[in-house]
């Protein structure tokens, strides 16, 4: 396989669930901010948790809604907005449509006329992002049933686990910026009602039920991120995006690869020792931010063994 | 007979009807199908195909619009049909043709005994854009020149089918091709199961055949060389690969080593053996060709010599494509084959010659005018539809440059029923034809009908606001 190819595919599927989370995130929130006293809407923390409030700022002057969601779902000025990232995967994927199956094209490109027509105009906004987010399941659900399960599957799927890993700590950061500004809010029934919002946004809740059967941050903290089973977990993607690597190593024997490999298993070896309550006490937010940093030194990794060819070492 | 109700039949050559109104024997199973649908079944027809080529994204690039926008090519559902005898005709006209061309370039670059015995005005050939001195004594594998070739083919109001280009470098289309046909099997599925239709879906597979024919080595690699996503083919070049199942690369892709070509791959790199390349001449090779060429390979014209890599088509095949070269097509039949022409050429004046040369600017008015190298509609004038100002600009360009010139008087192009405004109204088309040149010669049947749905236009190209049909030869 070529390394263009690889980085293309790689990348298809990052931005398709970098695309599917915001999608998620955003259908949270708004359905969190109609449950809230108007006045105490929180659109600010959707920005923070993206680092996105400054080139927000850039052009918008006040933070609603209308302007958040108009920002995060179609403006193409924003490379975090939903269509800027359906953009580029659709962008990789045409340019490796001759390895990936058509019918994985067709649901992408459907998708992604969807939005282009659209014209930034939402009816229902419940519909519209649960459209958004089963046509990118079902992107992954055709990739997993039509696609051989060889180079192009695993770069795929590294790519989209690592994404959905990173998003995951994201997502959950989001209670950090949102109860900054008055840690009262801790306990109270707003706190819960954000937390099953935050599962909920990652389809999570009834599983984390029937785990742990009612809210307790450190709970929600150990299901989101070291729950083994639980496939959105951060943990869970982390170790299945280990076994693509591994994959891909065994299929190119290429003689460079073991980096991001160590780098994988030196996050998977440190998330097996801690639990709900540790990953607190040290600091929520500073671990993910740890956290994030690693995820990017995968990344890098990875491009620089199989996506820049000067890396390149064959063995015999 | 409610849908051709007003369908005017009088003037042109109609491909449906005859000029008393009568439809032709082969189109008549078809035509009475078209006339039983209701103006409801015809409008959503015509709906669903073009929602399923928007939803499949087969599209092209628009060149000019920054960095390429990407556009539907416009289908039209009711196809182009052509009898059994009359595709018998064209392919026998068409080998006869592809063959010439092929003696014709291996001639050129090698003894050049049409020019020694002056068959062709040497100056007309080595002063040409497209003769390319660099390949002078190469001789490609199995001395195959044209392996992909893509010969347009208009009928006149006389009824006669006429050669118009001899496309040879890259032509595009036959993506097209196989996907207008998958879209119309969906739509009418009974007139497929009745009517006999020639299925072109071999397409992929003798193409396959063709290039792994030029190599030397038993089970080689083949890859589809492409300019990129922004090149207004793209989306063909990535079809073919997909559909031969092999690698899509890019220049960027691919490196030479001690006068073999590899590809980058995650693995390490790995030997290409044969290369059909989507990219012209001039931009193959920066160290052979024009230095500042970002798509092609350094290196990769030495590893042609060497007979390292083999390229389809041939380095050089371009002299054969230009439009001046067209004239003598005829004269190269008779002295390489010794067979008059098949298909006919359209009357050809060349601007290099003193006598056709006044003769062109003194009627430009009356003429199409068409720069020798030039392609997809570019560079022409269409003499009855152009200004003043067009026409001394082209006075100009021809006096300054006549060995770039030559003009042909305008044909008027046959016309098909095609849907416009839910209506059926006759629109101008031509016919290409995809010829395979391997171990054999294989012609998919029929090949992409352009239509010009400009009402009166005669210009087809896809640039230009063309569209396409599909075209079912009858296969009995």
């Amino acid at each position: 396989m070529l390394s263009r190819v690889a980085e293309n595919i790689f990348w298809m599927q990052k931005y398709r669930e970098r695309a599917e989370n915001m999608a998620r995130l955003i259908d949270v929130s708004f359905n969190l901010n109609i449950e809230i006293p108007n006045g105490q809407h929180q659109w600010l923390p959707l920005l923070q948790v993206f680092g996105a409030q400054e080139s927000f700022s850039k052009y918008y002057k006040v933070i609603d809604m209308n302007s958040v969601l108009h920002f995060l779902t179609f403006d193409t000025r924003n490379p975090i907005s939903i269509f800027s990232c359906l953009s580029m995967s659709r962008e990789n994927a045409r340019s490796v449509r001759e390895i990936i199956t058509s019918d994985m094209w067709h649901e992408l490109n459907i998708l992604y006329i969807f939005l282009q027509q659209s014209n930034s105009k939402i009816d229902n906004h419940h519909a519209f992002y649960t459209r958004i987010k089963r046509q990118c399941q079902l992107f992954t659900g055709i990739s997993d049933t039509t696609l051989s399960h060889g180079l192009a599957w695993h770069f795929g799927r590294v790519g989209y686990l690592l994404e959905r890993a990173d998003m995951t700590s994201r997502l959950l950061d989001i209670k950090y910026f949102t109860l900054l500004p008055s840690p009262d809010f801790i306990g109270s029934p707003f706190d819960n009602i954000q937390w099953n919002a935050l599962l909920n946004s990652m389809s999570a809740l009834e599983m984390y039920r029937q785990k742990w059967h009612f809210i307790k941050p450190a709970n929600v903290v150990e299901f989101l991120v070291l729950d083994k089973e639980f496939p959105r977990s951060i943990f869970s993607c982390i170790v299945r995006a280990k076994e693509s690597l591994l994959a891909i190593m065994n299929i190119t024997r290429n003689a460079n690869a073991n980096k991001p490999f160590e780098i994988i298993t030196a996050i998977i070896e440190k998330l097996d020792g801690m639990n709900g309550e540790s990953i607190v006490n040290y600091g929520l937010h500073e671990f993910l931010d740890e956290l994030q940093k690693e995820f990017i030194a995968v990344n890098d990794g990875i491009s620089e063994v199989y996506f820049s060819f000067k890396e390149l070492v064959t063995q015999a | 007979m409610t849908n051709f109700f007003n369908y005017d039949t009088s003037e042109k050559y109609d491909e449906y009807f005859q000029s008393n109104g009568e439809v032709r024997d082969y189109a008549k199973d078809l035509v009475s199908n078209i006339a039983s649908l209701s103006k409801k079944d015809l409008s959503e027809k015509q709906k669903a195909a073009e929602l399923a080529f928007f939803n499949m994204g087969i599209t092209f690039t628009v060149n000019g619009e920054g960095s390429g926008v990407e556009r539907i090519f416009p289908f039209d559902m009711l196809p182009r049909i052509i009898a059994n005898d009359e595709w018998q005709m064209m392919q026998k006209g068409l080998k006869q043709r592809i063959h010439a061309l092929n003696l014709f370039i291996d001639d050129i670059y090698s003894d050049q005994k049409i020019l020694k015995d002056k068959v062709i005005p040497r100056e007309i050939v080595e002063g040409g854009a497209s003769f390319i001195k660099q390949c002078v004594g190469l001789l490609p594998p199995k001395r195959i020149w044209a392996h992909v070739t893509g010969t347009d083919l208009v009928r006149a109001a006389d009824g006669e089918l006429y050669v118009l280009e001899d496309n040879l470098r890259c032509p595009s289309g036959v993506s097209y091709v196989l996907e207008n046909r998958l879209v119309m099997k969906r739509i009418f599925p009974k007139l497929f199961e009745t009517m006999a239709i020639s299925h072109v879906d071999d397409y992929p597979s003798k193409l396959f055949e063709t290039l792994a024919w030029t190599s030397k080595i038993e089970d080689p690699t083949i890859v589809v060389l492409t300019p990129g996503v922004y090149n207004s083919a793209y989306f063909e070049h990535s079809f073919l690969a997909q559909q031969m199942g092999v690698p899509l690369v890019e220049g960027r892709d691919l490196i030479v080593e001690d006068d073999f070509v590899y590809m980058k791959t995650v693995h390490g790199l790995e030997k290409v053996d044969v290369i059909y390349r989507r990219i012209d001449d001039l931009f193959l090779d920066p160290l052979v060709f024009r230095a500042d060429s970002m798509l092609g390979v350094p290196g990769l014209m030495k590893a042609y010599v060497k007979g390292n890599v083999s390229l389809a088509n041939a380095p050089g095949t371009g002299v054969a494509d230009d439009k001046v070269i067209y004239k003598f097509v005829p004269e190269m039949i008779k002295y390489y084959l010794g067979e008059e022409s098949i298909l006919s050429n359209v009357p050809t004046y060349l601007c290099c010659d003193e006598r056709d040369r006044n003769y062109v600017l003194n009627n430009l008015e009356n003429l199409v005018v068409k720069a020798a190298n030039e392609a997809g509609g570019y560079g022409m004038l269409m003499g009855p539809s152009s200004t003043k100002t067009q026409r001394k600009e082209f006075a100009e360009l021809i006096k300054a440059n006549p060995r770039n010139y030559l003009a042909q008087p305008v044909l008027s192009l046959s016309r098909v029923p095609t849907i416009i405004n839910n209506q059926i109204e006759g629109r101008h088309v031509d016919l290409r034809p995809y010829i395979l040149y391997g171990e054999e010669i294989y012609i998919v049947p029929g090949g992409l009908t352009r239509v010009a749905l400009k009402k009166g236009s005669l210009v087809v190209n896809s640039s230009q606001g063309g569209g396409s049909k599909d075209t079912w030869v009858r296969a009995v």
